[in-house]
Parts: structure tokens; sequence; C-alpha cells
């Protein structure tokens, strides 16, 4: 059977185009391809990763910014408290001062008609004993136009001092 | 729709294509009747000439060279076409009649008549076939390289990642997963393998010129193929390999005095590419032959009257455009196989015993590496 005896003529073409074949694809065929193949992998791979991780990542931040933000609403609204605190507080100081103050300025007020009447009181005694005394002089020049009355009179004082002494 | 009219003209293609072709092969005996077994095993072998559509004496010439006993002869297969004797020198030349025990092949006629075979490595139709397909494989993976080589990144398309498909689904998909770390040394032999087995395969479905060879159906080429993988077991073959085949861990009177497991290990060495060469011999052969036997069945019937060869035409034609298509996926599925098996022979030649990491192991050992690098 000339079907199952191997033919020289094609072992031998086989064989040279199959050595030749080898050779030149060894060299410049499927190594290139093969590491492109592997590095375009490695390429994909890294970057679907570096994807993922940027990914993660920005949840992580939108997360973290979220918090920030809660905190600062927070803060906000406890620093918006504490002044409103700070307000209601000064504007009781104030009054309190105001009144403290007004308290004192009556008082001085109050101090100073009590001197002023005293002084206004002391005049007026003063003026009012002036006045008796001119009135009394007058009265008494009147009234020691004669000796006896003179007399009389000094007697009369004297006994006074004597009594009072 | 469209899908009924590719159909249709396929059909009708086999239908002009498949009787020419066989027809082209003279297989008319003298009476008129003709021999299906002769046409058969012509189509199935080699010839010095290259058949032409729609003619039956034609042949496109191919070179014949031959290294007769008073040296080299080279001429055109026409020289010696049809019983034609050719004539260098002193040589003269002719093809082997059918009672000759060298028929159909270049003789040398010496001058008391009798016959000699010279050395004959001339370009028949398998060797051009063959040269064809080894073009092919240059220039589809000189286009990879070369996308590789200019884009970088890029994902390929068309013909390029049709092609790239195929490397990464016998590369990642047979070769990585069986040898592992050691892929890179032998990858490139194995898609030699199955791009030349593809290729040939589906040039021999084409019925004409650039097609039409059963080359992956003949068992010289199939010999030297599994001759490669039998080197590339054997030559790069770890210690513990051979220890196995010499020494294996079995009971010691299973290997000594009588060395009844060594002998069998030593014979499985050579059954192994036995069964490769066989394997893809005879499946492409069997392909080739139901084709042709089922177109031939239309001139079989030829002599049964009209309505006969018209029912038999009909259904042979659907038949054997049925197996055509089933021949292109055993095209594809021949060319895995083999592919398959070298790779699996050849990781025998490559264990590294227990003591060792295994070939997967390492791998997925070194993956995480990799990433942490590239991180």
């Amino acid at each position: 059977m000339e079907l199952f005896t191997p033919d020289f003529g094609l072992v031998f073409w086989m064989f040279v185009s199959v050595a030749i074949l080898l050779l030149i694809l060894y060299k410049w065929g499927w190594p290139m391809i093969i590491k492109g193949i592997d590095s375009r992998a490695d390429f994909i791979n890294s970057g679907v990763e570096y994807a993922q991780n940027a990914k993660e990542q920005l949840e992580h931040a939108r997360e973290e910014s979220d918090k920030y933000l809660a905190e600062a609403r927070r803060q906000q609204a406890q620093m918006l408290r504490e002044a409103d605190k700070m307000k209601n507080q000064i504007i009781d100081d104030a009054r309190s001062a105001a009144q403290k103050e007004a308290q004192k300025v009556m008082e001085a007020a109050k101090l100073a008609i009590e001197q002023e009447r005293k002084e206004a009181q002391l005049q007026f005694r003063n003026e009012v004993s002036t006045f008796a005394l001119d009135i009394a002089a007058k009265v008494v020049r009147n009234q020691l136009q004669d000796k006896n009355a003179q007399s009389r009179l000094v007697g009369t004082l004297l006994d006074e001092m004597e009594t009072q002494n | 729709m469209s899908k009924k009219n590719i159909l249709l003209v396929l059909m009708l293609l086999v239908a002009f294509l498949s009787p020419v072709a066989a027809g082209a092969s003279e297989g008319d005996t003298p009476e008129g009747k003709i021999n299906p077994k002769e046409i058969i095993f012509e189509h199935l072998g080699d010839g010095y000439g290259w058949e032409v559509p729609f003619n039956h004496h034609y042949r496109i010439p191919l070179p014949v060279i031959l290294i007769g006993k008073d040296g080299f002869h080279c001429f055109l297969s026409s020289r010696v076409e049809h019983g034609k004797t050719y004539v260098d020198g002193d040589a003269s030349f002719r093809i082997a009649g059918k009672d000759s025990p060298y028929k159909g092949k270049v003789v040398q006629v010496m001058p008391d008549g009798a016959e000699y075979r010279p050395w004959d490595i001339s370009i028949t139709k398998n060797v051009c076939a063959l040269f064809i397909a080894a073009l092919l494989i240059l220039w589809s993976v000189g286009a990879v390289a070369r996308w590789h080589r200019r884009h970088g990144y890029q994902a390929p398309r068309k013909m390029v990642g049709a092609l790239e498909a195929l490397i990464e689904f016998i590369y990642n998909g047979v070769i990585k997963p069986t040898l592992g770390d050691r892929s890179h040394k032998f990858a490139p032999f194995l898609l030699t393998v199955f791009f030349l087995i593809l290729y040939l395969n589906l040039l021999g479905l084409i019925v004409v010129f650039p097609g039409g060879a059963n080359v992956t159906g003949n068992i010289a080429v199939t010999l030297v193929l599994a001759v490669f993988t039998f080197l590339a077991t054997n030559i790069f073959g770890t210690k513990h390999y051979w220890k196995e085949i010499f020494w294996p861990d079995v009971p010691m009177w299973l290997k000594f005095p009588i060395p009844i497991m060594p002998l069998i290990e030593l014979f499985g060495i050579f059954t192994k590419p036995a069964a490769l060469t066989v394997r893809l011999f005879a499946n492409m052969l069997g392909g080739h032959m139901i084709v042709i036997v089922l177109t031939l069945l239309i001139f079989i019937f030829a002599a049964m009257g009209p309505a006969v060869t018209g029912g038999a035409s009909v259904v042979s034609v659907i038949f054997s455009v049925f197996m055509l298509l089933i021949d292109v996926l055993v095209s594809f599925i021949q060319a895995y196989v083999f592919t398959m098996l070298s790779t699996l022979f050849i990781s025998f030649g490559q264990e590294r015993g227990h003591d060792h990491a295994p070939a997967h192991d390492h791998e997925h050992n070194t993956q995480p590496h990799v990433q942490v690098i590239k991180k």
C-alpha cells in the first residue's frame, strides 16, 4: 500500500520546511507575539486594578468629605449656639452694668441733691439768721433808745448767761 | 433567506467542482467504466503535477528533482506526463506503469530496460502545498508579530485579531496550563505545528489550485511532525523523566531481574509519536476519502439511467457538502488535538519529580508576586 509507506521526497521537504519555519519563527515570530500577549494582559490587569483602586479611593474620599462636611456643620451649629449664648450674656452683662451705672449715677445725683439741699438749707438758715439779726438789731435799736431799757436788757442777758452757765 | 442563498450557492459550487475534480484524475478504464478505487487513491496520494478544474488533461507542471545514478537531474513534470519519456543526457526518465513496483513514481530507465528508482526530492503537489502553507504561516505570524511591534497595547482587529484569538486559545488554553513556566521554551514549536496542520487541513478542503492536496492525510507529513515532537520530548527530557523510564516506582520484581516495566516504558517512548502519526493521518485521510466516495457515487450510479443518476447526484451533493462542513470542524479539531497531545508528551519529558514544585504550582506562586511588583 503506497498510502502507508512514507515517501522520501515528502519526508525530506517536510523536514526542511518545518526546520526553516521553526528557525524563523523561533527567532522573529512567536516569542515576540507571546511577549506581546503576556505584557498586554499584564497591562490590562494592572489598568483594571488601578481603576478599581482609584474608584475605591474616590468612594473613600467621598465618604471622608461627607464626614468632614457633617463635622463642619455640627461645629457651625455649635458655634452659632455658642455665639447666641454669648450674645445673650453680653446683653445681660451690659444691661446689669448699665443698671449698676445708672444706680451709681442716681446715687451720686441723690448725694449731690442732698448736698445741695443741705447747702441751700445752711445758706437759707444763715440768711434767715442774718435777716433775723438784722431785724432784731433794728428792733433792738428801736427799743433801746432809752437807757432804762438798755440796762434792763443787759440785765436780762446777763441773767440768761448766768442761767446758761 | 440569505442563509438559504448561501447554502444554494455552496451546493451548486460543490456540484460543479466536485465532479470536475473527481473526473480530473482520468480514472476511466479502456472500456469506459470508471474505476473508483483508482480515482480515490490517486486523489489521496501525491502527484508530480497539480490538477486544474475543467480540464482532465492539463496539469500545472511542477519541478521534478532527482538524484540518479549519474547525478543530479531537474526538469518539469510536464516532460514525463502521459507516458512520455524524458531524456537528460545519457539518462532517460518516465513515470512507472501500473504493473511496476514503483507505480506512479518517476523512474530511471536503464539501457537494459530495467527500472531504477532514483532519490526523488521533487516538488510534488504535496510539497508545493506544504510550501504554500508555510508561506501562509510566515505571513500570518509576521502580521501578528508586526502588530505587536508597532501597536503595542492596542487590541488587534480583523485578521490579526482572529489569528491572535487562535494563538491565545492554544497558548493560554493548552500550552500554559500544561507546561507552566516551561511554556516559553516549547510554545513556538507547538504553535508552529498547530498552524501548519490547521492551514494544511483547511487548504486540503479547497477543491481548486492552492488547495486540494491531501498533505496531512499523508503519513510522511504526520511522521515528520511526530518525530519533531519525539525529539522535543526526549532531547529536553529531564533526569526525572529518564529515571521514570528505566527505574520507575514499581515493586522490585517488576524491574529486576527481568526489566518488565522499563521495557514497557521504553516501548512507550516510541508508541506515543506513532500514535500521533497514525491519528492525524487516518483522520484526515478518512475525511478526504468520504468526500470523494460520496462524489463518486454519482458516477457509479450513472450506469443506471438518468433518474437514478439525478437522485444520486442530489443525495451525494448534500452529503458531500455536509461532510465538507464537518471536515472544516475536523481540520480544526485535529490540529488542536495534535498540539494538545504533543504538549502533553513534551510535559512528560519535563517532569521534575515531587521534590521540586510542579509547574502549575510554581505559576500560581509567581502570580501574586508579579502583581505585587506591578503595584
